[in-house]
């Protein structure tokens, strides 16, 4: 192609030895023209092609660092997300109140017998903007069914409950409020229990055996399938007098009232949960006799919101950790690079030297200089950006986790490369710009 | 009137601080040079024809004297100007070619005039007609591991000539080549001197590459000691 656009302006190629005369350059018009970038870039491009496995070595540094930031940001992101939406399923306006301080762990709270039936009526008896409250009792038990049997989470609970938690029926209907009085022997079965009972048959109407006790399935809940928490698709419910009388037995120490395991209740309106929490901590160590000196609560009130924002805080602190953990190795992979470049600029001592006395700046130098490293880091970035991006893929491919490559993972990814090489691009360069051409030229 | 000579040099100093010890590789060197002369620069090693040239070739500044290239002062620009001038009026030839190993041919010869600015079209075609003129038109696309001495000799000259310079300055440019390929680079600057009128200066320290030239200046301890007509030039023309 060039051979062919070059016979073009001359005579064909006359050996110096020939006696033609020899073809004459047209001189260069002094225009003053400066290096174009686009040049810059492309001298940038061949002397790190010239050394594949050298540019590629040194490119590892970074791509391992991006593919680490971008992996780690993007899983933290959906695990994050993941936690949340299972929060707000459950209902970010819930409060749960349980004996016992909290602090101890989840263990302490069964131990505390100090939450009664009677407190549930006394805070129904407030008449707070809420959906409940929804006491529950209950234990773990066998269930016996004529065909099968399996253990299962058994929780008594009053109407309330399934308007707290929003549960509807596949079939028959939920506990209501006669069943509680007469401490009626019914039972609704979450789905996974009645399939693991009855299998494909009808369960309602048929009979299981809890405790000694036979109680008639009234209905069975439909299937709300996920949830990590303990779904309610695991668990049975009973009239909440029926688990204190006949099956766990939760009279108090004292004799008087049946104990609670929890009370659940949901605030209609957000703004309204503080006032409500306030309203019912007040009322509760009133009636646990607590002296208002602000000794501590011998209960404790789980706010959703609040633990929804303090899981929050976790994870994302925990994201920013992983990706400083990924971002040092970032770093040492700019070292990396710079280490390569003062050993190509040591190399090439002598090309810098022939580029200056061809009329090459300082600028013009330290330009193509800082321009490799950038390529390198930049090449490195997108390559370990698209790494990076495999592991999120696969694991949200697989349904393992939502985990989504994000646009400022990405941007992050980029950027930071980008930073990492002009910043340890920028000395190897300016130590080739600042070369004497003589001494570069003698330089061996 | 008379025309501006195209290198004028009038008492050029250059002192070198080695330590505490100054060395004073020129001291008072003044001659001048017209377009389409070719002169041999000569002298023993440490007479200080090296630093005579790097004057000449803008790449280092006196410590005093004048130099005017083609009518302008250069001995007081900054580095940057200095580059300028290099890019525009100098063409290089170094003993040991300097050629770009990983490049072909003509990216090496395309080099100066990517730093002139000149577009990628005009360059190529420039840079082969420049491997033309050198005898290389066959060999553009060849890199320098794949060319014999001279062959990367001549691939530098094309570098030389590629920016059409005013002054084409070669420094011991048969150093590294026997003497038949030798024979062969001197006839090509001879060519180039007087059939394009091109001005010519080499620096050597061989007395038969010197026969070349039509001028001979020898300096000796940083001093000009002789500047005579070479009556008998050699030549394979």
């Amino acid at each position: 192609m060039i051979g062919a656009e070059q016979n073009q302006v001359l005579a064909p190629a006359p050996p110096v030895d020939a006696p033609e005369p020899m073809p004459v350059l047209e001189p260069l018009p002094d225009s003053g023209g400066r290096v174009s970038v686009i040049e810059v870039v492309r001298m940038a491009f061949d002397s790190l092609v010239a050394n594949k496995v050298r540019s590629l070595l040194t490119m590892l540094g970074v791509i391992i660092g991006v593919a680490a930031v971008v992996a780690l940001l993007s899983l933290g992101e959906g695990a994050s997300n993941a936690i949340t939406s299972q929060i707000e399923s459950i209902g970010t306006n819930v409060l749960t109140i349980q004996p016992g301080q909290q602090g101890g762990g989840p263990g302490q709270n069964t131990s505390a017998q100090n939450l009664t039936y009677a407190d549930a009526q006394a805070i129904e008896a407030l008449n707070l903007p809420i959906v409940g409250p929804a006491p529950q009792y209950g234990a773990t038990a066998s269930l016996v069914a004529p065909a099968a049997d399996t253990s299962a989470n058994v929780v008594g609970v009053t109407p309330a409950y399934q308007e707290v938690n929003a549960l509807t029926l596949s079939a028959g209907s939920f506990i209501g409020e006669d069943q509680v009085r007469s401490a009626s022997p019914v039972i609704v079965l979450g789905a996974t229990v009645a399939e693991e009972l009855f299998g494909s048959g009808q369960a309602v109407g048929q009979t299981v055996r809890v405790e000694g006790q036979t109680l008639r399935v009234i209905g069975v809940l439909t299937a709300e399938g996920g949830g990590g928490f303990g779904s309610v698709d695991d668990r049975a419910f009973v009239p909440i007098t029926v688990a204190q009388q006949r099956l766990f037995g939760g009279r108090t120490p004292d004799g008087s009232g049946y104990q609670v395991s929890s009370i659940a209740l949901s605030v209609i309106d957000a703004d309204d949960i503080d006032t409500v929490q306030a309203r019912i901590e007040a009322l509760l160590r009133e009636r646990h006799d607590l002296p208002a000196d602000g000794s501590e609560d011998d209960f404790s009130v789980l706010n959703q919101a609040s633990f929804l924002e303090t899981l929050t805080t976790i994870t994302s602190l925990f994201t920013l950790f992983l990706g400083a953990v990924a971002a040092i190795s970032l770093l040492v992979g700019g070292i990396g690079i710079m280490n390569i470049m003062l050993v190509s600029v040591t190399e090439r001592t002598r090309e810098i030297g022939l580029r200056k006395a061809v009329g090459a700046r300082g600028g013009d130098i330290l330009l193509q200089f800082v321009v490799e490293a950038l390529v390198l880091s930049l090449t490195g970035g997108l390559l370990g950006l698209l790494l990076g991006s495999v592991i999120p893929l696969a694991v949200t491919i697989l349904g393992l986790l939502d985990a989504p490559v994000t646009l400022s993972a990405a941007l992050i990814a980029i950027g930071f490369s980008l930073a990492v090489g002009l910043f340890f691009g920028i000395y190897p360069a300016r130590r080739a710009a600042r070369l004497d051409p003589i001494e570069a030229l003698r330089h061996d | 009137m008379r025309t501006e000579p195209t290198i004028a040099i009038s008492d050029l100093h250059k002192i070198y601080h080695m330590g505490d010890v100054e060395v004073a590789a020129l001291q008072g060197v003044s001659f001048s040079i017209d377009r389409g002369e070719f002169v041999a620069i000569m002298g023993p090693s440490g007479s200080g024809k090296s630093t005579l040239m790097n004057m000449i070739g803008c790449l280092d500044t006196p410590t005093a004297g004048s130099y005017r290239l083609d009518g302008a002062e250069v001995a007081a620009l900054g580095p940057n100007e200095l580059a300028g001038v290099r890019a525009r009026k100098l063409g290089f030839v170094f003993q040991q070619y300097m050629l770009l190993p990983r490049q072909t041919a003509l990216r090496n010869v395309e080099m100066p005039l990517i730093y002139r600015g000149i577009p990628a079209a005009l360059r190529r075609a420039r840079a082969a007609a420049a491997l033309q003129i050198v005898g290389m038109g066959q060999r553009m696309h060849h890199r320098p591991r794949e060319l014999s001495g001279g062959q990367q000799q001549r691939v530098a000259i094309a570098r030389a000539l590629a920016a059409s310079p005013s002054i084409l300055l070669a420094d011991e440019p048969t150093g590294a080549l026997d003497s038949r390929t030798s024979v062969e680079i001197m006839a090509i600057l001879q060519r180039l001197n007087r059939e394009q009128g091109l001005t010519v200066v080499i620096v050597t320290h061989e007395a038969e590459v010197a026969d070349y030239a039509r001028r001979v200046i020898t300096v000796r301890d940083g001093k000009l000691v002789g500047d005579r007509l070479n009556q008998s030039e050699r030549s394979q023309l």
